[in-house]
């Protein structure tokens, strides 16, 4: 029985498909899946990963050229979510380094833990690390979580301090990340600490353009904006004062895995963490916010302080 | 925020759309083998095929956040890596295609099947040989909704930090800027068109005993 | 601690999170976007059906709208309006764009090709009778259609349930709420638990449409003729669903 032709030809076309899907399974999935600094085999090269905001991205950014610098392989894996989500990424191997804020990774790691200047922080975060994770030197740039209101807002209830808020709490609603309905700082810490239930929390983002679009608007009254965040002024907010302190102190601490950590990258991340101050973050920030792209802003800062 | 940004960020735009490219055609491509065994299945089973067919058309509806996520779970993968959305993907062509598959060999003429079986074919040459390229235009209709999907669904893994074209999209989001998002949907679309074209290029191919004008 | 104990923990059924209530939100956002949605298609469809003019741009269309992705959507919606928008609408409109974006191709395609399916013999049957091309529409063409017309709904439907899980992406309610927060807060069983129920609302839909179209596709149309070689059509490929 003769074989007929239109099958051989879409056996052809099938097996031409198959191939190319292979071949890119082959090139596309290693190359492309490493940015700068691509290295053949991801086991040696450090992989550097980042909160879902524009800050820890940028800080992640400049650690990461700041090593490129040094020699050092790395792979960026940026905007991978809250910290309920990168840490265990850290643990199971699927990041190694990150830039975290000392006083809310101590929170992650302890709730019950009631330190709140720099130098307390750092003394029990070393003790509260998982196995397996280090942190490196803290540096003196500093950003926390602040409870912020519209200028309006302050004015007609004359808030200063988070418990000023305290006796408007049921006309009030707090806007923040999703994670804070059930973090210490967060909902669940400031019913604890200040004694505040407000009429309704609404997810939105971290410190983000959701939860700041939510307080201009008026949708919430009270919203969870980053210290450093340049729209602080742009948009005349308060940031109430913490006076419980509840939110602890905020360094930028890199952590990463130890298995990963070496003398150059320790050098390294130490001497970025030193010259990074708070004034810088809030400058980085706004740069930021106006349309430089990370990479530059990082390149001119990582200049400008000598180390890239 | 200018244009200068797209070439400014060139090879960042060629990566992400590389590894866009590989994450949706690999499922697709993965997907289509393991619906054709299920479609062959629910075309022989009359009292199977709407469970078949119903079971695998559920898979759909399980939204792809969370498919990301559990699926690390279950497989024991690691959160970040992207087999995970390769996989979620595939169940969602399969789901997709087994319909399709099973529609298509529903729609070659008893004729065709009897003339074949007259010639002497067997069971399984009828099959390959005569029911699933005349149900080739049926399958590649089906293929080119899957893939289209695909390229929409991969931007979601954004939400994971899996570098794609969605990455684009969260990045504009944050830094509240307007040529990274729009890059990235233009992309999408753009690869989106380009797929599509070339499945229905590669049906025309396979049957070419077809009128060039009958739209798949 | 497992999924089911999440499913079946009271407390996620009371309250303002509540299960009832998110499935509530995630209703109503479905059901706004649906109506106008087939207020939109319907209309147009049975233009295209009925004239039998412009299918091929209205096909193409719906494949290329396809292509569009929702979540990227949804960021551009919303950081167009925001600036304007006051409020809550400022998460609702794009929200409901979006979805009604993804819900329109199906119910184009099932309303125009349900026309176009319609019995020629029934159609021509009926001009033989005296009925006018109006009357022909509204008492035979449509009636025909609406196996096809209902496939069509229905593969929307499932395509906006299992999509409408991206509002909780701007804050508003609904079961994406359960996926959203239990990423956030590494809440895995609150996630499965979301996507669950989700796949749940979807079943009990599909449940529902097969007994709507019980109950008002006429009999006749249901049966397959013995003339057939292949079964009528009642699925339209070009209205497939797809996930969030």
């Amino acid at each position: 029985m003769p074989f007929p032709t239109f099958p051989r030809r879409l056996a052809a076309i099938a097996a031409t498909t198959a191939a190319a899907a292979l071949v890119l399974t082959g090139c596309g999935g290693q190359d492309a899946l490493s940015s700068d600094g691509a290295s053949g085999s991801s086991g040696d090269a450090v992989i550097i990963g980042s909160a879902d905001f524009t800050e820890s991205q940028l800080i992640a950014t400049i650690y990461s050229q700041a090593l490129q610098a040094e020699g050092v392989k790395v792979k960026e894996q940026f905007n991978i979510g809250s910290r309920e989500v990168y840490m265990a990424a850290l643990q199971d191997g699927s990041i190694d380094l990150l830039p975290e804020y000392s006083g809310a990774l101590l929170k992650y790691l302890d709730s019950e833990s009631k330190a709140s200047t720099s130098e307390d922080v750092v003394a029990e975060l070393g003790d509260k690390l998982p196995k397996g994770v280090s942190m490196l030197d803290i540096s003196p740039a500093e950003d926390k979580d602040v409870l912020a209101v519209t200028q309006e807002t302050a004015d007609k209830y004359d808030l200063k301090t988070i418990s000023d808020l305290v006796p408007y709490m049921s006309e009030l609603s707090l806007g923040g990340p999703p994670e804070w309905k059930t973090r210490v700082n967060g909902v669940v810490g400031l019913e604890q600490v200040y004694g505040l239930t407000f009429k309704e929390f609404v997810s939105l983002d971290a410190g983000g353009p959701l939860t700041m679009t939510a307080l201009t608007s008026g949708q919430v009254q009270v919203g969870d904006i980053f210290s450093t965040d340049p729209g602080l002024t742009a948009n005349k907010l308060v940031a109430l004062e913490d006076d419980k302190s509840l939110f602890a102190a905020e360094n930028i601490v890199p952590v990463i895995s130890t298995s990963k950590l070496d003398d150059t990258i320790s050098k390294t991340l130490d001497k970025v963490s030193a010259a990074l101050t708070t004034e810088d973050l809030i400058e980085m920030n706004g740069k930021a916010s106006d349309g430089t792209s990370l990479k530059s802003i990082a390149e001119e800062w990582l200049k400008d302080a000598d180390l890239g | 925020m200018t244009i200068d940004w797209i070439w400014e960020n060139l090879p960042l735009i060629g990566d992400l759309t590389l590894n866009h490219l590989w994450l949706t055609l690999t499922p697709t491509v993965l997907g289509l083998f393991v619906a054709l065994p299920f479609g062959w299945w629910a075309h022989r089973s009359r009292r199977g095929r709407p469970f078949i067919v119903g079971t695998a058309g559920l898979l759909y509806t399980i939204p792809s956040l969370a498919l990301f996520i559990i699926l690390p779970t279950i497989l024991g993968t690691k959160i970040l890596d992207p087999i995970n959305i390769v996989i979620a993907l595939t169940i969602y062509t399969v789901s997709l295609l087994v319909r399709v598959v099973s529609d298509g060999l529903s729609s070659v003429p008893v004729d065709a099947v009897q003339a074949a079986e007259a010639m002497g074919y067997r069971s399984w040459q009828r099959l390959v040989l005569v029911e699933l390229p005349v149900a080739v235009p049926v399958i590649a209709a089906g293929l080119r909704v899957a893939v289209v999907s695909n390229v929409s669904i991969v931007t979601m893994a954004a939400l994971l930090g899996i570098p794609q074209l969605g990455t684009l999209f969260t990045q504009g989001f944050q830094l509240r800027l307007f040529v990274p998002l729009v890059t990235g949907i233009l992309l999408c679309v753009v690869l989106a068109v380009i797929l599509d074209l070339v499945i229905v290029r590669l049906g025309s191919l396979a049957t070419p005993w077809r009128d060039r004008t009958v739209a798949a | 601690m497992s999924v089911i104990d999440w499913l079946t923990d009271p407390a996620n059924w009371t309250g303002a999170d509540g299960i009832p209530s998110q499935m509530g939100y995630h209703l109503l956002y479905t059901g706004i976007a649906l109506v106008i949605a087939a207020a939109i298609a319907v209309p147009l469809g049975v233009l295209v059906g009925y004239t039998g003019k412009g299918e091929r741009l209205v096909a193409g269309s719906a494949n290329a709208l396809r292509a569009l992705p929702t979540l990227g959507l949804l960021i551009l919606l919303f950081l167009l309006i925001s600036p304007v928008v006051p409020g809550q609408l400022v998460y609702i409109i794009p929200t409901i764009v979006v979805l009604v974006l993804l819900a329109v191709p199906p119910i184009l395609t099932g309303t125009y090709t349900g026309i176009q399916s319609a019995d020629p013999d029934a159609v021509g049957a009926a001009r033989g009778m005296g009925y006018t091309k109006l009357q022909i529409l509204w008492h035979v063409q449509l009636p025909c259609a609406l196996p096809l017309l209902l496939s069509g709904i229905r593969s929307s439907t499932l395509q906006v349930v299992s999509t409408a899980t991206v509002a909780a992406y701007l804050g508003l309610q609904g079961l994406g709420r359960y996926i959203i927060d239990g990423r956030a807060q590494a809440d895995f069983f609150q996630m499965a638990g979301g996507a669950i129920l989700v796949a749940a609302l979807a079943f009990a839909l599909e449940i529902a449409f097969t007994l709507l179209g019980t109950l008002i596709v006429s009999p006749g149309l249901r049966r397959t003729s013995r003339r057939r070689r292949t079964a009528a059509p009642t699925t339209v490929t070009g209205a497939i669903p797809r996930p969030a």
